[in-house]
Protein backbone atom coordinates (compact mmCIF):
# COMPACT_ATOMS: atom_id res chain seq x y z
CA UNK A 1 0.00 0.00 0.00
CA UNK A 2 1.15 3.66 -0.70
CA UNK A 3 0.57 5.59 2.09
CA UNK A 4 -1.18 8.63 1.31
CA UNK A 5 0.43 12.11 0.55
CA UNK A 6 -0.41 14.36 3.95
CA UNK A 7 -0.42 17.33 2.50
CA UNK A 8 -3.32 17.01 0.44
CA UNK A 9 -6.29 18.93 2.14
CA UNK A 10 -8.88 16.76 3.35
CA UNK A 11 -12.14 17.32 4.77
CA UNK A 12 -11.67 17.27 8.73
CA UNK A 13 -14.51 15.40 10.80
CA UNK A 14 -16.86 18.17 12.08
CA UNK A 15 -15.89 19.80 14.96
CA UNK A 16 -17.55 21.98 18.18
CA UNK A 17 -18.84 24.58 15.73
CA UNK A 18 -20.93 22.31 13.72
CA UNK A 19 -22.60 20.81 16.68
CA UNK A 20 -25.95 21.67 18.78
CA UNK A 21 -24.29 22.23 22.29
CA UNK A 22 -25.73 19.72 24.23
CA UNK A 23 -24.98 19.61 28.45
CA UNK A 24 -22.54 16.61 28.41
CA UNK A 25 -20.10 18.16 25.52
CA UNK A 26 -20.68 21.92 27.57
CA UNK A 27 -19.29 20.14 30.66
CA UNK A 28 -16.46 18.20 28.89
CA UNK A 29 -15.52 21.74 27.63
CA UNK A 30 -16.09 23.26 31.00
CA UNK A 31 -13.75 20.79 32.27
CA UNK A 32 -11.19 21.55 30.32
CA UNK A 33 -11.75 25.38 30.99
CA UNK A 34 -11.73 25.00 34.32
CA UNK A 35 -8.44 23.04 34.71
CA UNK A 36 -6.53 25.32 32.54
CA UNK A 37 -7.99 28.36 34.88
CA UNK A 38 -6.50 26.50 37.79
CA UNK A 39 -3.11 25.89 36.21
CA UNK A 40 -3.10 29.45 36.22
CA UNK A 41 -5.21 29.84 39.73
CA UNK A 42 -2.15 27.82 41.02
CA UNK A 43 -0.44 31.00 41.27
CA UNK A 44 -2.86 32.56 43.61
CA UNK A 45 -1.85 29.72 46.70
CA UNK A 46 2.00 30.53 45.48
CA UNK A 47 1.62 34.19 46.24
CA UNK A 48 -0.58 33.61 49.32
CA UNK A 49 2.11 31.20 50.93
CA UNK A 50 5.16 33.22 50.02
CA UNK A 51 3.36 36.07 51.89
CA UNK A 52 2.66 34.41 54.59
CA UNK A 53 6.53 33.06 54.15
CA UNK A 54 7.87 36.34 54.15
CA UNK A 55 6.43 37.78 57.49
CA UNK A 56 3.43 40.06 58.95
CA UNK A 57 3.66 43.01 56.47
CA UNK A 58 3.55 40.96 54.02
CA UNK A 59 0.94 38.29 54.61
CA UNK A 60 -0.97 41.58 55.99
CA UNK A 61 -0.94 43.14 52.27
CA UNK A 62 -1.75 39.97 49.99
CA UNK A 63 -4.72 39.50 52.29
CA UNK A 64 -6.30 42.90 51.77
CA UNK A 65 -5.88 42.62 47.79
CA UNK A 66 -7.38 38.96 49.03
CA UNK A 67 -10.22 40.62 50.66
CA UNK A 68 -10.96 43.65 48.11
CA UNK A 69 -13.61 43.03 45.52
CA UNK A 70 -11.93 42.41 42.48
CA UNK A 71 -9.73 39.68 44.96
CA UNK A 72 -13.31 37.76 46.03
CA UNK A 73 -14.09 37.31 42.81
CA UNK A 74 -11.23 36.28 41.84
CA UNK A 75 -11.17 33.63 45.04
CA UNK A 76 -15.01 32.62 43.83
CA UNK A 77 -14.06 31.77 40.66
CA UNK A 78 -11.00 29.87 41.98
CA UNK A 79 -13.76 27.79 44.48
CA UNK A 80 -15.84 26.95 41.74
CA UNK A 81 -13.22 25.78 39.29
CA UNK A 82 -11.99 23.80 42.15
CA UNK A 83 -15.18 22.22 42.80
CA UNK A 84 -15.84 21.96 38.92
CA UNK A 85 -12.89 19.97 38.00
CA UNK A 86 -13.18 18.13 41.26
CA UNK A 87 -16.55 16.72 40.83
CA UNK A 88 -15.89 16.44 36.69
CA UNK A 89 -12.68 14.59 37.58
CA UNK A 90 -14.76 12.23 39.72
CA UNK A 91 -17.41 11.32 36.83
CA UNK A 92 -14.27 10.67 34.76
CA UNK A 93 -13.16 8.12 37.31
CA UNK A 94 -16.49 6.81 37.14
CA UNK A 95 -16.26 6.47 33.52
CA UNK A 96 -12.38 4.83 33.99
CA UNK A 97 -13.76 2.22 35.80
CA UNK A 98 -16.49 0.94 33.29
CA UNK A 99 -19.88 3.01 34.52
CA UNK A 100 -21.69 5.76 33.86
CA UNK A 101 -22.04 5.42 29.71
CA UNK A 102 -25.92 5.44 28.96
CA UNK A 103 -26.76 8.35 27.99
CA UNK A 104 -29.27 8.80 30.89
CA UNK A 105 -26.21 8.54 33.54
CA UNK A 106 -24.19 10.17 31.41
CA UNK A 107 -26.62 13.21 31.47
CA UNK A 108 -27.03 12.72 35.25
CA UNK A 109 -23.61 12.91 36.31
CA UNK A 110 -22.96 16.26 33.71
CA UNK A 111 -26.14 17.73 35.48
CA UNK A 112 -24.98 16.59 39.17
CA UNK A 113 -21.55 18.04 38.61
CA UNK A 114 -22.89 21.78 37.67
CA UNK A 115 -25.06 21.69 40.49
CA UNK A 116 -22.67 20.28 43.09
CA UNK A 117 -19.91 22.61 42.05
CA UNK A 118 -22.53 25.26 42.51
CA UNK A 119 -23.55 24.00 45.34
CA UNK A 120 -20.49 23.52 46.95
CA UNK A 121 -18.49 26.14 46.11
CA UNK A 122 -21.89 28.58 47.64
CA UNK A 123 -21.29 25.72 50.74
CA UNK A 124 -17.63 26.90 51.03
CA UNK A 125 -18.31 30.79 51.11
CA UNK A 126 -21.66 30.66 53.39
CA UNK A 127 -19.23 28.31 55.25
CA UNK A 128 -16.45 31.04 55.52
CA UNK A 129 -19.44 34.31 55.79
CA UNK A 130 -20.84 32.14 59.17
CA UNK A 131 -17.47 31.74 60.80
CA UNK A 132 -16.75 35.66 59.69
CA UNK A 133 -14.02 35.37 58.07
CA UNK A 134 -15.87 37.41 55.22
CA UNK B 1 16.68 6.27 8.96
CA UNK B 2 14.24 4.12 11.09
CA UNK B 3 14.16 0.89 10.37
CA UNK B 4 10.60 0.43 10.94
CA UNK B 5 7.72 0.50 8.87
CA UNK B 6 4.86 2.89 9.88
CA UNK B 7 2.83 0.62 10.98
CA UNK B 8 4.87 -1.13 13.42
CA UNK B 9 5.68 2.46 14.87
CA UNK B 10 2.14 3.20 15.97
CA UNK B 11 1.27 0.02 17.27
CA UNK B 12 1.28 -0.35 21.13
CA UNK B 13 3.03 3.36 21.57
CA UNK B 14 0.52 5.19 19.36
CA UNK B 15 0.90 8.21 17.67
CA UNK B 16 2.20 10.10 21.07
CA UNK B 17 5.26 7.50 20.77
CA UNK B 18 4.53 7.20 24.85
CA UNK B 19 2.84 4.39 26.89
CA UNK B 20 -0.13 4.61 29.30
CA UNK B 21 2.17 6.23 32.00
CA UNK B 22 0.48 9.75 31.49
CA UNK B 23 -2.86 8.49 31.54
CA UNK B 24 -2.38 6.32 34.34
CA UNK B 25 -0.34 9.23 36.60
CA UNK B 26 -2.75 11.51 35.67
CA UNK B 27 -5.65 8.74 37.37
CA UNK B 28 -3.98 8.29 40.39
CA UNK B 29 -3.08 12.13 41.20
CA UNK B 30 -6.44 12.66 40.61
CA UNK B 31 -7.49 9.96 42.78
CA UNK B 32 -5.41 11.80 45.64
CA UNK B 33 -6.36 15.08 44.64
CA UNK B 34 -9.72 14.29 46.13
CA UNK B 35 -9.15 14.38 49.86
CA UNK B 36 -6.17 16.68 49.35
CA UNK B 37 -8.49 19.54 47.58
CA UNK B 38 -11.30 19.04 50.77
CA UNK B 39 -8.42 19.35 52.88
CA UNK B 40 -7.11 22.75 51.08
CA UNK B 41 -10.55 24.13 51.60
CA UNK B 42 -10.95 23.34 55.22
CA UNK B 43 -7.02 24.96 55.58
CA UNK B 44 -8.09 28.25 53.17
CA UNK B 45 -11.00 28.18 55.56
CA UNK B 46 -8.80 28.02 58.63
CA UNK B 47 -6.77 30.31 57.32
CA UNK B 48 -8.89 32.97 55.86
CA UNK B 49 -9.89 34.20 59.65
CA UNK B 50 -6.20 33.87 61.15
CA UNK B 51 -3.47 36.80 61.47
CA UNK B 52 -0.19 35.98 60.21
CA UNK B 53 1.27 34.40 63.53
CA UNK B 54 -1.77 32.47 63.98
CA UNK B 55 -1.61 31.19 60.10
CA UNK B 56 2.28 30.55 60.39
CA UNK B 57 1.44 28.27 63.49
CA UNK B 58 -1.29 26.28 61.26
CA UNK B 59 1.18 25.78 58.29
CA UNK B 60 4.05 25.00 60.74
CA UNK B 61 1.91 22.11 62.06
CA UNK B 62 3.61 19.02 60.78
CA UNK B 63 0.45 17.12 59.70
CA UNK B 64 -0.55 21.07 57.80
CA UNK B 65 2.56 21.53 56.49
CA UNK B 66 2.82 17.53 54.65
CA UNK B 67 -0.53 17.43 53.86
CA UNK B 68 -0.18 20.77 52.04
CA UNK B 69 3.42 19.79 50.61
CA UNK B 70 1.43 16.63 49.43
CA UNK B 71 -1.13 18.33 47.58
CA UNK B 72 1.40 20.87 45.97
CA UNK B 73 3.19 17.78 44.36
CA UNK B 74 -0.22 15.82 43.37
CA UNK B 75 -1.59 19.48 41.96
CA UNK B 76 1.73 19.95 39.87
CA UNK B 77 1.99 16.68 38.58
CA UNK B 78 -1.44 17.00 37.90
CA UNK B 79 -1.31 19.92 36.14
CA UNK B 80 1.21 19.43 34.03
CA UNK B 81 -0.27 16.12 32.17
CA UNK B 82 -3.20 17.97 31.97
CA UNK B 83 -1.89 20.95 30.24
CA UNK B 84 0.36 19.02 27.83
CA UNK B 85 -2.57 17.03 26.45
CA UNK B 86 -4.01 20.79 25.93
CA UNK B 87 -0.80 21.73 24.02
CA UNK B 88 -0.87 18.52 21.91
CA UNK B 89 -4.67 18.89 21.30
CA UNK B 90 -3.92 22.27 19.71
CA UNK B 91 -0.99 23.13 18.93
CA UNK B 92 0.55 20.94 15.67
CA UNK B 93 3.60 22.49 15.00
CA UNK B 94 6.67 21.08 16.24
CA UNK B 95 8.68 23.76 17.08
CA UNK B 96 6.17 25.53 19.19
CA UNK B 97 4.42 22.24 20.63
CA UNK B 98 8.33 21.28 22.17
CA UNK B 99 8.40 25.04 23.07
CA UNK B 100 4.89 24.76 24.81
CA UNK B 101 5.58 21.15 26.56
CA UNK B 102 9.03 22.51 27.73
CA UNK B 103 7.94 25.74 28.86
CA UNK B 104 4.69 23.93 30.79
CA UNK B 105 7.05 21.48 32.93
CA UNK B 106 8.94 24.67 34.03
CA UNK B 107 6.18 26.47 35.07
CA UNK B 108 4.83 23.38 37.08
CA UNK B 109 7.90 22.30 38.77
CA UNK B 110 8.65 26.30 39.60
CA UNK B 111 5.11 26.82 40.91
CA UNK B 112 6.22 23.52 43.05
CA UNK B 113 9.25 24.58 43.99
CA UNK B 114 8.22 28.31 45.22
CA UNK B 115 5.25 26.67 47.41
CA UNK B 116 7.56 23.93 48.63
CA UNK B 117 9.84 26.12 49.85
CA UNK B 118 7.59 28.84 51.48
CA UNK B 119 6.27 25.93 53.24
CA UNK B 120 9.34 24.53 54.32
CA UNK B 121 10.16 27.82 55.75
CA UNK B 122 7.36 28.61 57.47
CA UNK B 123 7.78 24.98 59.05
CA UNK B 124 11.36 25.74 60.20
CA UNK B 125 10.69 28.93 61.46
CA UNK B 126 12.11 31.53 58.17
Amino acid sequence: MIPSDPRVARPLSPHLQIFRPILTMVMSIAHRITGGALYFGMLIPAVWLVGAASGAEWYDAINRVFASLPGRVVLFGFTWALMHHMLGGIRHLVWDVGYGFEIRSAQWMARATLVGSIGLTALIWLGAWGIGVL
Amino acid sequence: MRMVTPLSRVLGLGAAGTGTEAFWRQRVTSVAAIPLTLFLIFASLYLAGSDHDSAAAFLAHPLVAVTLALTIVVYAVHMRLGMEEIIVDYVHAPGPKFVSIVLNTFYAVAVAAVCLFALLSIAFGN
